[in-house]
């Protein structure tokens, strides 16, 4: 029960002032004495052989420190990753798998020293084949890992967790369905390109080693605090305890903060080696092309149906580039798109995707991961056969949602328990506020009037808050890192005797409004004001072990965690009010910061009292233990599955091909809210990456493994005028797994938004004969695809 | 070689090397460290400063190009008060990470100071050197709308989010 309106509340950031006025602490705006500067040499081939490296003319330049190669950090081991197919060394000396691949590390006196002597040292190198293109990784025609006897790593099949047999009977099934004369057919290759992250703040880590204390202590733009720290401490054979890593305001993840990184061991290596706090800060090429990539896959989905609408089957088969190695989630990324594979709808469904091997950046979670890419193929498939079926594609999709009777816990027709939807309802409320067919006349209007507008549709579910446990034992876990593995939320919640009171998370924020978003839960669990709750984050130091914020996860695992840490302290708390107020503790009530008697608002006490009493006990009842505050781990029963409808109307420019977008409508359901104005700038930032793929940004690589677009000049992401003001709205369906009802909303709007924009773009260009076009939708390609179909 | 120039208003003698950028003087000598720097290219902006009361990226300008100039940081932007840009873009939620917010909010300053009552589309196209990779913009719109609303001495519009039903 909610005492105070703290949950549901736009409140104003706690964050901010720091943040306008230049006064935030990034890792780059802490200095240390004595401070020394990391460069790398990376390489230049996609895949070359290493003959020799000359350090000579670099270690005699003045200021230089040390240089490190691939012989000096052997006994470090390859870089720690979960589900490790294919060990990523820290610094290569055999044969480099993409360029940018770090070689050698220069330790100077200042970073333009440091830059100086990097470029001084000369390697030789025996280039060798490279392969970039997926079907060529995928035919094994050249193997890029040696001992290895695939370049497939892993394939993932849905529906999941069934036997082959019954898979292959799902496939049999839809093949029947399209020899039928009955059926329609619909299948599209279709290029969900790869992307970069692209946070505005590059990576950056300091590491200083204390050798009074043997302790380190490691600043770095982490997603995952302490999954860093036990990386870091495992690889230089420390106890996890001598390891502290601080995250403090970090700018942007997005998912490429979310690994151990060989710059991260490597620099904090190098502290220990010299004794001196060792610093490196990322160059955006290095962003580009040695810190992760998203996305990357190519596939072919294939829709058979009925002409009145009924979708009878879905093939999905698919590659996903995996690029060099396995990092953090490399394989997971497919697997997600697994969970979320047949999308809202209701029918027979078989899912495979072969996750493989190129010389290329290795690829990891990018906003959405996997989910994007999954619901992108399904909800393009979709509206292209009601296309074909010549029906609407609203209507399309209403006749094949799963019916919100079958919730709570409907299973996907992938396989997965989901936990509550009611899909009709939102797709419904989306319609409406948009005003679906006066939109559709205005269309139809614009085309009478020679112009190309379209208007386009997608559906959503997503999955996020991990969960449950048992997934663990398939090996996403923590275990690696010396962390919790069963997708455990951590958070201490602490009143303090001067009856403020402190929240402590093993986790930190990269803009998602942590410090507010937690005192809102504790408030309303405690009724102390917001401004007097401190959140403290990102710090190893002291905090309950945390998995870190990626997965839309952080409200729906850390914050229930929070909520039920809170709870326990008002029990707590309700038994020495009752002794102060004395009643009976059940008629205890927190609100305005303090304690009453219900129904007798009067009968009152203060927070300040209360803690007194909890920290002097001879003043409370016997045996209260001393201290108020508890430490929860929670574990969710499953993951939560929140859901949504986009809508977009654009116009594309027949002569030269460029997509202006007129209006953007979402409606989203991410069940309960616990600020409305952070979850509308979620999803504000969602939408704008998703509108980012389907429009302009994509990783390029010529066939020699040369990246392209390693620059933000040929890497464009969206500007501000490239975005309309979004019309957001919401339906409500909370979860039934936490205490707080909450789901999460971290990349629902990148997982609706790109295909809603390529459909309304094909729908804008469909009278020309223009049935699919793949992202980017740049304006050349759009005026390409515009010339060609006529 | 030796330059001086004015910083927030004080006077400021540096010895810098001829290749020394800008914002590696600001942020690493001055230690003024509000200055990000995201791109290096002069793409992003987060290393956006005033230089005689007009925004320059100060990453893809030399230190000695600046001597003999006046240098406002986002740290000088209002000297302890809150510009009413800095103050729209905290009441309308202007930023996530905050990374590119110094810059952003110096751009939009001096837009704002040149014309107070700006379209959504001259808005939009005045901070368009400027990238923001978390909140699409929608809310940084609105901010600098509510700090031109404020700066003509009018009632900001009210905020355009659904409170939860």
């Amino acid at each position: 029960m909610s005492t105070t309106s703290a949950l549901g509340g736009a409140i104003r950031r706690r964050e901010d002032p720091a943040l306008i006025q230049g006064l935030g602490r990034y890792v780059d705006d802490i200095k240390l004495p004595g401070e020394t500067s990391a460069a790398f040499v990376r390489s230049p081939f996609a895949r070359a052989k290493i003959l020799s490296i000359d350090t000579s003319d670099a270690l005699a330049m003045d200021g230089v420190l040390a240089v490190y190669t691939a012989a000096d950090v052997e006994s470090l081991g390859p870089l720690i990753a979960q589900l490790s197919f294919a060990p990523r060394p820290l610094l290569n000396g055999g044969e480099v798998k993409h360029v940018g691949e770090a070689v050698a590390m220069v330790i100077a006196s200042d970073r333009y020293v440091a830059q100086d002597a990097a470029d001084a040292i000369f390697v030789d190198y025996e280039p060798l084949e490279a392969v970039i293109d997926l079907k060529d990784s995928l035919s094994d025609r050249v193997l890029i890992h040696e001992g290895s006897e695939s370049n497939t790593i892993i394939s993932w099949v849905g529906p999941f967790g069934a036997e082959p047999e019954a898979q292959q009977a799902v496939k049999d099934g839809i093949d029947a369905a399209r020899e039928r004369d009955d059926t329609v057919v619909v299948s599209q290759e279709m290029v969900n390109q790869r992307l970069i992250p692209t946070a505005i703040e590059p990576r950056r880590v300091l590491a200083e080693w204390n050798p009074g204390y043997n302790t380190l202590n490691v600043w770095s733009t982490t997603q995952i605090p302490h999954a860093l720290a036990g990386g870091i401490a495992v690889s230089l054979g420390l106890p996890t305890t001598s390891v502290r890593v601080v995250a403090p305001e970090v700018g942007g993840g997005f998912g490429a903060k979310l690994n151990v990184y060989n710059d991260e061991i490597l620099v904090s290596w190098a502290s220990k080696q010299l004794g001196r706090p060792v610093r490196w800060v990322e160059t955006r090429r290095e962003a580009a092309n040695s810190t992760i990539q998203g996305r990357g896959w190519i596939g072919t989905a294939t829709i058979v149906g009925t002409r009145d609408g009924e979708i009878l089957g879905y093939d999905f088969d698919g590659i996903a580039d995996m690029g060099a190695y396995t990092q953090n989630f490399t394989v997971a990324i497919p697997f997600l798109g697994l969970f979320v594979g047949s999308g809202q709808y209701k029918m027979p469904t078989y899912w495979k995707i072969d996750c493989v091997a190129t010389n290329t950046v290795t690829t990891d979670a990018y906003r959405g991961a996997g989910r994007p890419e999954a619901m992108y193929y399904i909800e393009r498939i979709v509206d292209m056969y009601a296309r074909e079926i010549g029906m609407d594609p609203a209507e399309v999709r209403h006749k094949n949602f799963i019916p919100s009777e079958e919730f709570p816990v409907a299973i996907s027709p992938v396989g997965f328990a989901m936990d509550t939807g009611d899909y009709a309802m939102n797709l419904d409320a989306l319609l409406e506020t948009a005003d679906y067919a006066g939109l559709r006349s205005e269309q139809e209007a614009a085309r009478a009037a020679g112009r190309l507008v379209g208007v386009g549709l997608s559906t959503y579910v997503e999955v996020c808050g991990f969960a449950p446990a048992g997934l663990a034992d398939l090996g996403f876990n923590w275990g690696t890192y010396g962390l919790p593995t069963a997708f455990n939320g951590s958070g201490l919640v602490r009143v303090n005797p001067d009856a403020t009171a402190t929240v402590i998370i093993g986790t930190g924020p990269s803009g998602q409004g942590h410090q507010t978003t937690w005192a809102q839960i504790v408030s309303d669990r405690l009724g102390i004001e917001v401004d007097n709750i401190t959140v403290k984050h990102g710090d190893t130091t002291d905090s309950p072990v945390g998995i870190g914020t990626f997965g839309s996860r952080s409200a729906a695992v850390d914050g229930s965690a929070a909520y039920e840490a809170a709870d326990r302290v008002r029990v707590k708390a309700a038994k020495l009010a009752a002794h102060l107020l004395e009643a009976s503790e059940e008629d205890i009530v927190f609100a305005d910061g303090g304690a009453h008697v219900a129904g007798s608002p009067d009968s009152s006490v203060a927070w300040g009292e209360i803690a007194t009493i909890a920290y002097q006990t001879h003043k409370a009842p016997e045996g209260t233990e001393p201290g108020l505050e508890s430490e929860v781990f929670f574990t969710p029963a499953n993951a939560t599955w929140p859901f949504g409808s986009h809508l977009a109307m654009v116009e594309v420019d027949a002569e030269t091909g460029n997509v202006e977008i007129l209006r953007y409508i979402g409606m989203d359901d991410c069940g309960n809210v616990i600020n409305p104005m952070i979850v509308d700038g979620q999803v504000h930032g969602g939408i704008t990456q998703g509108i980012g793929q389907a429009l302009f940004e994509e990783a390029i690589y010529d066939s020699d493994g040369n990246l392209l677009s390693g620059s933000m000049i040929d890497y464009p992401i969206p500007t501000a005028g490239d975005v309309p003001l979004f019309e957001l709205h919401r339906t409500v369906t909370p979860t039934d797994v936490n205490p707080m009802g909450v789901k999460g909303i971290g990349e629902a709007g990148t997982i609706g938004s790109a295909q809603t924009i390529v459909n309304a773009v094909v729908d804008a260009v469909a009278p020309l004969g223009v049935t699919h076009i793949d992202m980017p939708l740049r304006p050349r390609r759009v005026w390409e695809a515009i010339q060609e179909a006529r | 070689m030796e330059i001086t120039l004015t910083v927030n208003g004080q006077d400021v003698s540096s010895e810098v090397e001829s290749r020394t950028l800008l914002v590696h003087l600001i942020r690493e000598q001055l230690g003024l460290t509000g200055t990000h720097v995201g791109c290096e290219t002069g793409y992003c902006g987060a290393c956006t400063v005033h230089i005689d009361g007009k925004p320059v990226k100060s990453c893809t300008m030399l230190a000695v190009q600046a001597a003999d100039t006046d240098v406002t940081t986002v740290e000088g932007l209002a000297n302890g008060e809150l510009h009413p840009v800095q103050e729209g873009f905290w009441e309308r939620h202007g930023l996530q990470c905050g990374y590119c917010t110094p810059g952003m909010i110096m751009t939009a300053a001096g837009m704002l100071a040149e014309n107070d009552n700006p379209t959504e589309d001259e808005i939009r196209h005045g901070i368009e050197g400027n990238l923001c990779r978390c909140t699409g913009y929608h809310n940084i719109v609105r901010a600098i709308e509510y700090a031109a609303a404020k700066m003509r001495g009018e009632e900001p519009a009210e905020p355009d989010w659904e409170v939860a039903q």
